[in-house]
């Protein structure tokens, strides 16, 4: 009996030790190292055919609305890898923001993949529901990146800010997309398309670069016209059934991968 | 050995890896134990905790910290108004005499502060249940405008300024600067620790030595189950849903949960609140409009507006509306109402600001 305490003791002391000094697979001793490879995520915003260029260039939705935007933020989480087998790999604490005004914040590298043909990419835009409600936060999901609703608790998983002539009120557009509870879930997750079929080639020595275009349209211009958003009757939400409604429409296409670098 | 047996063991060994883990700040600190830290005792008389001991062990140095955070004004804009100011322990950390708190430059809110007590043991927090987590709900009033005004970024820069909070942050939570995390969860030790679970009703409730219990306060007891605990339930005394009291036949003011929800059914629904310490509370409703308890028990007694989504239970199978209360059953349920009043909870020096 005291032997197993103490064996459990000093289990949850190395248990404690590794998750504080971030080692990895260090108790793997009796298998050869598995082949692990990189895989780099690269996030290009752009509206329609141009550059996304925040407070200056205008723009124009399906719905003729010219606008302006002056801020576009958002999360991708749960990045997952699939074979063609439906192996899976998942990124181990997959929170990533990725916001217009930070260079940094727009390539994700994916590490410790283990080697193999991945035929799928998967991603979630948003926050999981379990995190939404899981207390204080560190990394990408710090409450003090304003992505946090203080007054009814949750991540904006999409933050869009901006103006239009069109807009009611005083102009401004306010496209707060978030909320995890039915009937007003805005988690959306997405696998867009690897362009012609090719797979990605994960090895120790090959690490592809994927690059997505990501359109800022998408949020407004829908699969169908109908869903479209017109600033006239739509420039502000904050969550709830308008927010599903923007939801929908980036979940139909706002990623999209241009190409691949295979190197 | 068996499963439960196992598991408890393994959380052993965790609870230890924790204190090595805190034993980087002076070794005094982690040597204490932790029962010294208040509430960190659970109540035999109440339903297990939603924000669990593990998640935030109660810890002598941090929950210092987070007393000394609650108490500070610099947290808010200006440095006018602290979580204290509205959040008076003499009241139950309710705010005396104010229907509504003011917050920075004397602006006025629309709801009255609520309580702070047993959130140990709260589901949602706030009068529409709008926050999820007891480590983020000090983010609410912090960034309200009409309340304290401020932003976590410059809360945490003057935090980091500051002669005293970087040191005592690191005795807890290790070397660097103070982070969101460490405020919050610092904060998450102070109002977690507030148990209010000795008045003359718990020890009553426990079979623990309770004074003379008289026949009013018995009498107020037994009206009190048969009209009152369908909402007030439990010995936290509420059952954490939102439901419409009858207060108004439109909530134009404040929709309350619907504010949340977006959802018609639930407009004007406030979240039920606790009746421990309710002598202390006034005033009383979300918006602070009965300055006592009569008051109070007149309202459902025969003041109960009409609206759709009016709770099932102040419908009587006559039609009528509210909870009818005689003379004497509310004189009965004024005297069992003092029971739920904790002094101990309400002049504990450990939970008062620091010297």
């Amino acid at each position: 009996m005291k032997l197993l305490s103490t064996a459990l003791l000093l289990s949850g002391l190395a248990v404690a030790s590794c998750s504080f000094s971030s080692c990895q697979d260090k108790n793997n001793t009796d298998d050869p190292t598995p082949e692990v490879g990189e895989m780099d995520l690269e996030f290009d915003h752009v509206v329609g055919s141009q550059a996304l260029v925040l407070d200056a260039a205008t723009y124009t939705n399906a719905a003729g609305n010219p606008f302006t935007v002056s801020l576009f933020n958002y999360y991708v989480s749960n990045i997952k890898l699939t074979k063609a087998d439906g192996t899976e790999w998942a990124e181990p604490e997959s929170y990533h923001l990725v916001k217009e005004n930070e260079a940094a914040t727009q390539k994700v590298t994916l590490k410790q993949i283990p080697a193999g043909t991945y035929t799928k990419l998967t991603f979630t835009i948003g926050v999981d529901s379990a995190r939404n409600v899981a207390g204080a936060q560190t990394g990408a999901l710090d409450p003090s990146h304003g992505m946090f609703w203080t007054w009814n608790t949750g991540y904006i998983f999409t933050k869009l800010e901006g103006r239009s002539a069109q807009a009611s009120g005083n102009g401004g557009l306010t496209f707060h997309v978030g909320g995890f509870r039915a009937p007003n879930n805005t988690i959306r997750t997405v696998s867009p398309a690897l362009p012609n079929g090719t797979p990605l080639y994960i090895r120790a020595d090959h690490a592809p670069e994927v690059h997505l275009k990501v359109n800022v349209l998408g949020m407004f211009n829908g699969p169908t016209a109908a869903s479209n958003i017109d600033f006239r009757t739509l420039s502000n939400t904050m969550g709830g059934a308008q927010s599903v409604k923007v939801a929908n429409n980036y979940a139909a296409g706002m990623f999209r991968i241009d190409h691949v670098h295979t190197n | 050995m068996n499963l439960r047996l196992l598991q408890r063991r393994a959380r052993l060994s965790w609870g230890l890896a924790g204190l090595l883990v805190t034993a980087c700040g002076p070794a005094d600190e982690a040597a204490r134990p932790a029962e010294t830290v208040p509430g960190s005792t659970l109540p035999a008389n109440f339903p297990p905790p939603v924000y669990v001991l593990d998640q935030n062990p109660p810890d002598r140095a941090a929950f210092e910290l987070g007393r000394q955070l609650f108490y500070d004004p610099r947290l808010s804009r200006d440095g006018s108004v602290s979580c204290g100011s509205c959040h008076q322990q003499f009241a139950a950390f309710a705010h005396a005499d104010h229907p509504v708190s003011h917050g920075v430059a004397s602006r006025l809110g629309t709801r009255n502060a609520p309580a702070l007590q047993n959130l140990r043991w709260s589901r949602s927090l706030l009068w529409d249940g709008g926050v999820a987590n007891l480590e983020v709900f000090p983010l609410a009033p912090l960034t309200n405008p009409v309340e304290m005004d401020e932003t976590l970024d410059r809360v945490l820069a003057k935090l980091n300024a500051d002669a005293a909070y970087p040191r005592r942050f690191a005795q807890v939570y290790g070397a660097g600067p103070i982070t969101s995390q460490q405020l919050l969860r610092a904060l998450a030790q102070f109002t977690a620790s507030l148990t209010s679970a000795n008045s003359r009703y718990d020890r009553h409730a426990r079979g623990e030595a309770s004074g003379p219990w008289s026949t009013a306060e018995q009498r107020g007891l037994t009206v009190f189950r048969a009209s009152c605990a369908g909402c007030h339930a439990t010995d936290l005394f509420t059952d954490e849903s939102f439901r419409n009291n009858g207060l108004d036949a439109t909530f134009a003011a404040d929709s309350g949960r619907a504010h949340i929800t977006g959802a018609a059914r639930d407009r004007g629904k406030f979240k039920v609140p606790s009746l421990r310490n309710v002598a202390r509370t006034a005033p009383y409703m979300h918006d602070g409009r009965f300055t006592t308890l009569p008051q109070v028990l007149a309202h459902y007694d025969h003041g109960v507006v009409a609206s759709p989504t009016l709770d099932p239970l102040l419908r009587q199978p006559d039609g009528r509306r509210g909870l009818p209360l005689t003379a004497p059953q509310q004189a009965d349920l004024l005297a069992f109402l003092q029971t739920l009043t904790d002094e101990s909870f309400l002049s504990n020096p450990q939970l008062a600001a620091p010297r």
